[in-house]
C-alpha cells in the first residue's frame, strides 16, 4: 500500500506526517513517500535570503529531515520525492501518476479572507487527487 | 549539461507554447522601461527582440529570458538625459564588451563573493526605484489616469488566481485598452511616447564623435550596466538552474550577455540583461530549452509589427498599472523577516546598500558599499580572539591574522606566569603579521623574564612560522 505525505514544514504538516507514519506502522506492505514541493513563485526568494546553493538545500532539508527521522524511528520505509512546480498541480500529479492509495496533507490554517484570495493548496489538491486524502489540522 | 541538440530540440512543443507566452509577456515591460529611460518604445522593443535572439544562440543557460529590462533602464536613465540616444547605443556595445571580458576571466566565480544580503538589498532598492520611476506620472494628474492605473494593478494582481495561459499583464492591457477605447476617455498614449517599429531593426553605429571624451562620458554607465546586468543574469541562471535541476556554465552566460548587448547596441537597442520574472514564467510555462528564448523574441517582434496600431493606442496610465505590479513583484518581501532574524551587521548591509542606491540613484555604487561593508563586518567578526587557560598552559581561540593580532597580544600580555605554553590547536596563523605577534609577544616576555613556547600549530601555520620566523 502507497501512502503519501505532503510536507512545508508547518507544524500542520508534521501532524500530518505523524498520522501517515501512525497509519503506515500498522499495515505490513506500506511504504511511505514524503513530498515536498519547491514552490516556483518562491524560488527567487529563497536564493536572495540564502548565501548559496547549499544553503537553499540545506533550508529546505531542515523541513524534511525531522518527518524522515520519525520513519526511520518506527521502522516504516520512506522515500522523499522533491517536486517543482505549483504545490497543488505537483502534489496532485505526483498522487495520480504513481496511484497513491491514501494521502496526508497538513492544512494551511487560513481563515476565510485569505482562503478567497491565496486559495488553499489542500482544497485545491483535495479536488483534483484520485485518493482518500487525509487533511490534518 | 545537455547536448545542444537537446539544448535546442528537447522540448519542442513545451519550448514554443512557452515562448509565445514570455514574447507576449514582454511587450508591457519592454515599452515601460522605455518609458523610464525615456526613449522610443521601439529602442527597447528592438532591444528585447535583439537580447533574446542573439542570447539563445550563444547564452549559457538555456530557457532563460533576457530583454530590456528595469534594472538596466533605471542605469541609462541620466546618460539619456544629458547625451541623448546615440551615447545609449554606445553605452550599451561597451557594456557588452566589458561583460564579454568579465565572462572570459571567470567572472561567475566572484559571484560567490557577494553576500546576499547585498542582493537583497539591489532587488528592494530596484523595486522602488521602478515604483518610484512611475510615480511623477501619477502625482498631479486627473481623476481617470488614477482610475485606469489602480483598476489595471487590481487585474493584474487577481487574474493570476483564475487564468493561468494568459500572462495577467497582457489581459489586463487588452481589457483597459478596449475600456478606454469605448468609453472614449482622452488619455496620454503609448503611441505619442514616440515612433512604434514598423520594420526589423537595421544595423546602426551609433552616430558619435569616437574619442576619448566620449569614452570618459560613458565608461561609468557602463561599467554600472556591466556589473547590474551580470548579477541579475548570474542570479536567474541560479535561479533556473534550482527549477529545472540542472546545471549551466555561468561565464558562457556572462559571455553570452556580453555578445548580446554588442549586437543589440549595433542595431538600435538600449542595454539589457535576463528578467528574473519573465524567466520563472517561462519554466512555468513548460519552457525549457533555448528555442523557449529564441521564440519569444521572434513572437513578441511579430506581434509588435503586426498589431503596432493597437499597442500604440495603450493608454500610459495602464501602462503605470503594470509597473507598479513589477515593483511590487520584484521587491522581495521576505526581507522584512529577514531584518528580523538575520544577524544585525547583515541587515545593516542590506540597508545600507538600499539607502546608497537610492541616495546616488545608481545600482552599481550601491552594490560596491554593500559589498565593502560586508567585508569589514566580515573581518570584524572573524576577528574574534581569545587566550584562556590556567597554570601556565593556555589556548588560542579564533584565527590569529592582521585584524586580531592586537587582542591577542594584550590578552598573552597580561597572563602572570614565569613559563607560558601557548597552545595553537584552536587556532591557526593567517598571515605574516600573525608570525609577528607571535614573535613579539616572546619577544616582550624575555624582557619580563617569562619564557613562552608556542605548540600545537597546523602545519600550515607551522611552514608560515618556520619560514618567516628565523
Amino acid at each position: 500500500m502507497k501512502l503519501a505525505v505532503a510536507i512545508d514544514g508547518s507544524d500542520n504538516a508534521f501532524r500530518a506526517a505523524e498520522r501517515a507514519i501512525g497509519l503506515a506502522k500498522l499495515i505490513p506492505s506500506a511504504e511511505l513517500h514524503i513530498l515536498y514541493v519547491v514552490d516556483f513563485d518562491h524560488a527567487t526568494r529563497d536564493h536572495l535570503l540564502s548565501q548559496n546553493d547549499e544553503e537553499v538545500i540545506y533550508k529546505r532539508e531542515k523541513h524534511v529531515r525531522p518527518v524522515q527521522g520519525l520513519a526511520e524511528r518506527e521502522a516504516v520505509p520512506a522515500h522523499v520525492h522533491w517536486l517543482k512546480g505549483k504545490p497543488s498541480d505537483e502534489i496532485v500529479r505526483f498522487t495520480n501518476e504513481k496511484s497513491i492509495d491514501q494521502l496526508f496533507i497538513g492544512s494551511r490554517g487560513l481563515n476565510t479572507l485569505q482562503e478567497m484570495v491565496f486559495g488553499s493548496v489542500s482544497h485545491q489538491v483535495m479536488k483534483k487527487a484520485r485518493c482518500p486524502i487525509t487533511i490534518v489540522k | 549539461m545537455a547536448t545542444l541538440q537537446q539544448q535546442w530540440f528537447g522540448n519542442i512543443r513545451g519550448d514554443l507554447l512557452a515562448g509565445i507566452v514570455v514574447g507576449l509577456a514582454l511587450i508591457p515591460e519592454s515599452l515601460a522601461f522605455a518609458f523610464i529611460v525615456g526613449v522610443d518604445p521601439r529602442v527597447a522593443l528592438y532591444a528585447s527582440f535583439t537580447i533574446a535572439v542573439i542570447i539563445s544562440f550563444v547564452g549559457g543557460r538555456p530557457g532563460m529570458i533576457s530583454a530590456a529590462t528595469g534594472a538596466m533602464a533605471l542605469v541609462l536613465v541620466s546618460l539619456m538625459k544629458e547625451h541623448g540616444l546615440q551615447y545609449v547605443l554606445a553605452a550599451t556595445i561597451v557594456t557588452g564588451i566589458i561583460q564579454w571580458m568579465l565572462g572570459l576571466l571567470g567572472v561567475a566565480r566572484l559571484m560567490r563573493f557577494i553576500p546576499n544580503a547585498v542582493m537583497l538589498g539591489f532587488v528592494n532598492a530596484l523595486g522602488i526605484m521602478i515604483l518610484m520611476s512611475q510615480l511623477p506620472y501619477l502625482i498631479g494628474s486627473n481623476v481617470a489616469t488614477y482610475v485606469f492605473a489602480f483598476v489595471t494593478l487590481g487585474l493584474v494582481y487577481l487574474f493570476p488566481r483564475f487564468i493561468r495561459i494568459i500572462p495577467a499583464p497582457l489581459l489586463a492591457i487588452v481589457i483597459m485598452t478596449s475600456l478606454a477605447w469605448m468609453i472614449g476617455v482622452n488619455m496620454q498614449t503609448i503611441g505619442d511616447l514616440g515612433t512604434m517599429p514598423d520594420t526589423l531593426p537595421v544595423f546602426l553605429w551609433p552616430d558619435i564623435p569616437w574619442t576619448l571624451e566620449t569614452l570618459r562620458i560613458i565608461l561609468p554607465y557602463s561599467l554600472a550596466l556591466a556589473v547590474v546586468g551580470l548579477l541579475e543574469s548570474l542570479l536567474t541562471a541560479n535561479v533556473l538552474d534550482d527549477l529545472t535541476d540542472t546545471s549551466s556554465d555561468k561565464n558562457r552566460e556572462a559571455r553570452g550577455q556580453g555578445i548580446a548587448n554588442v549586437v543589440n547596441g549595433m542595431f538600435g537597442g538600449m542595454a539589457g540583461c535576463a528578467l528574473i520574472g519573465q524567466s520563472v514564467i517561462n519554466v512555468q510555462s513548460g519552457g525549457r530549452g533555448r528555442l523557449s528564448t529564441l521564440t519569444a523574441g521572434v513572437f513578441l517582434m511579430v506581434l509588435i509589427l503586426v498589431l503596432g496600431d493597437f499597442v500604440a493606442s495603450i493608454p500610459m496610465p495602464v501602462l503605470v498599472g503594470v509597473m507598479i505590479m513589477v515593483s511590487f513583484t520584484t521587491f522581495n518581501w521576505g526581507s522584512f523577516r529577514f531584518m528580523k532574524r538575520a544577524p544585525k551587521a547583515e541587515v545593516a548591509v542590506m540597508l545600507v546598500t538600499v539607502a546608497v542606491i537610492l541616495a546616488t540613484n545608481n545600482l552599481a555604487i550601491g552594490v560596491g558599499v554593500g559589498l565593502v561593508m560586508s567585508a569589514l563586518a566580515f573581518v570584524a567578526k572573524t576577528s574574534d580572539i581569545s587566550v584562556t587557560g590556567k597554570k601556565g598552559v593556555y589556548y588560542v581561540r579564533g584565527p590569529l591574522f592582521f585584524a586580531s593580532t592586537a587582542p591577542f597580544i594584550e590578552a598573552v600580555a597580561a597572563l602572570p606566569e614565569r613559563s607560558i605554553i601557548l597552545r595553537f590547536d584552536d587556532s591557526a596563523l593567517w598571515d605574516e603579521s600573525a608570525v609577528g605577534a607571535v614573535v613579539k609577544v616572546i619577544d616582550r616576555a624575555k624582557e619580563k623574564g617569562q619564557t613562552i613556547q608556542i605548540e600545537g600549530l597546523n602545519p600550515q601555520s607551522e611552514a608560515l612560522y618556520a619560514s618567516l620566523q628565523r
